[in-house]
């Protein structure tokens, strides 16, 4: 909001700002629900701790209609391409959580069958840890999210088991949504 | 007269070794023998073993720590239950290294046929006669048998992403 000051950036700066407080209250979530950290996600989705008091109470079955991928449970190798095909159909801007220690890092199972952290396949946006975390951990995973939303950022980046670096992945379609901003500038 | 003590007598030179510990009977027999006796276990009136419960299989090889050495190194191992009489029978079928292959229940317990594809998916132990023995948990593409001892523990083969 620094650029507020300046009159030239008041607009662009202003309906970024805008943007993000539209999208962070409106987040339509697709639940990639493999395992147990489902419970708890079915928890923080009820009425106890209502998710939907943060504008994310309306998950999508759709990955075409949703703009955050929560990859809830343990990932296996045989799913890995059905969950990057879910990746794929989602339309930018996108986000990515990672809820439980199974899709953050592979967790306990290390063996033949377990991906070992999805971040090795899809960018990831936030990490919930936890076996399986609880409602107030994913709470503030998800205000993290909206942060990071606000903010206008998305991960680009995928874990590389061999370097043990981030690696940036190559967008697909070509939106981002500095683009986007840069877009409006452009017509103002 | 227990379960066992009537294979016993039925199958006499069928059978390796027994084993009875509590009332939990086991009977370790040949492989060519495994059909009859399923068979008769299952059809004979006075045992009636209607439910297979479980079919597993042990890779021996190591078996502690290389000490004890079994003369073949797999074994099928099959739980039947009579829920007519509710009593048990364990069998063991040892399954030698070069050709691991043994027959198939499928014909007489339905429930064999997603078991033995586990069996085939885990150890790598065919079924003689099986109507459909392909992986059932692992993908097509995954190379060699996982619960093998000899499966390196730390082995990954992803299909998409970094090989590592």
């Amino acid at each position: 909001m620094s650029a507020l000051n300046s009159p030239t950036g008041f607009i662009t700066s202003s309906f970024k700002h805008a943007l993000g407080w539209a999208r962070k209250f409106s987040i339509f979530q697709y639940p990639f629900v493999t395992a147990c950290c489902g419970m708890e996600y079915m928890a923080t989705n009820c009425a106890h701790y209502d998710q939907d008091r943060f504008g994310a109470g309306f998950p999508r079955f759709s990955p075409r209609q949703s703009d955050v991928l929560f990859v809830v449970g343990t990932i296996s190798q045989k799913m890995a391409p059905v969950l990057k095909t879910v990746y794929d159909q989602m339309c930018e801007p996108k986000w990515v959580v990672a809820f439980g220690v199974c899709t953050c890092t592979g967790g306990f199972y290390d063996n033949y069958a377990t991906v070992m952290g999805i971040d090795t396949i899809i960018p990831v946006d936030i990490y919930i840890p936890g076996c399986p975390p609880r409602p107030e951990n994913v709470l503030d995973g998800l205000i993290k999210l909206q942060e990071k939303i606000q903010r206008g950022e998305q991960s680009r980046t995928l874990y590389d088991p061999h370097t043990k670096t981030g690696r940036p992945v190559e967008l697909q379609g070509g939106y981002t949504i500095e683009g986007h901003i840069k877009h409006i500038e452009a017509k103002s | 007269m227990t379960p066992l003590a009537r294979v016993q007598e039925r199958f006499s030179t069928q059978i390796i070794e027994t084993h009875s510990f509590r009332g939990d009977e086991t009977a370790v027999i040949r492989p060519e023998a495994l059909r009859p006796v399923a068979q008769f276990l299952k059809e004979a009136p006075e045992l009636d073993f209607n439910f297979l419960m479980d079919l597993s299989a042990v890779d021996y090889l190591f078996f502690a720590g290389g000490r004890i050495q079994k003369p073949a190194r797999f074994e099928v191992v099959y739980h039947f239950f009579s829920l007519k009489f509710n009593h048990r029978l364990r069998l063991k079928v040892p399954v030698d290294e070069k050709a691991p292959e043994v027959d198939s229940l499928c014909a007489l317990w339905a429930s064999a046929n997603w078991y033995e594809r586990e069996v085939w998916d885990m150890f790598g132990i065919k079924f003689k006669g099986h109507p459909n023995l392909k992986r059932i948990l692992m993908y097509e593409e995954f190379q060699g048998h996982a619960l093998r001892k000899d499966y390196p523990f730390n082995k990954r083969q992803p299909l998409i992403g970094p090989q590592y």
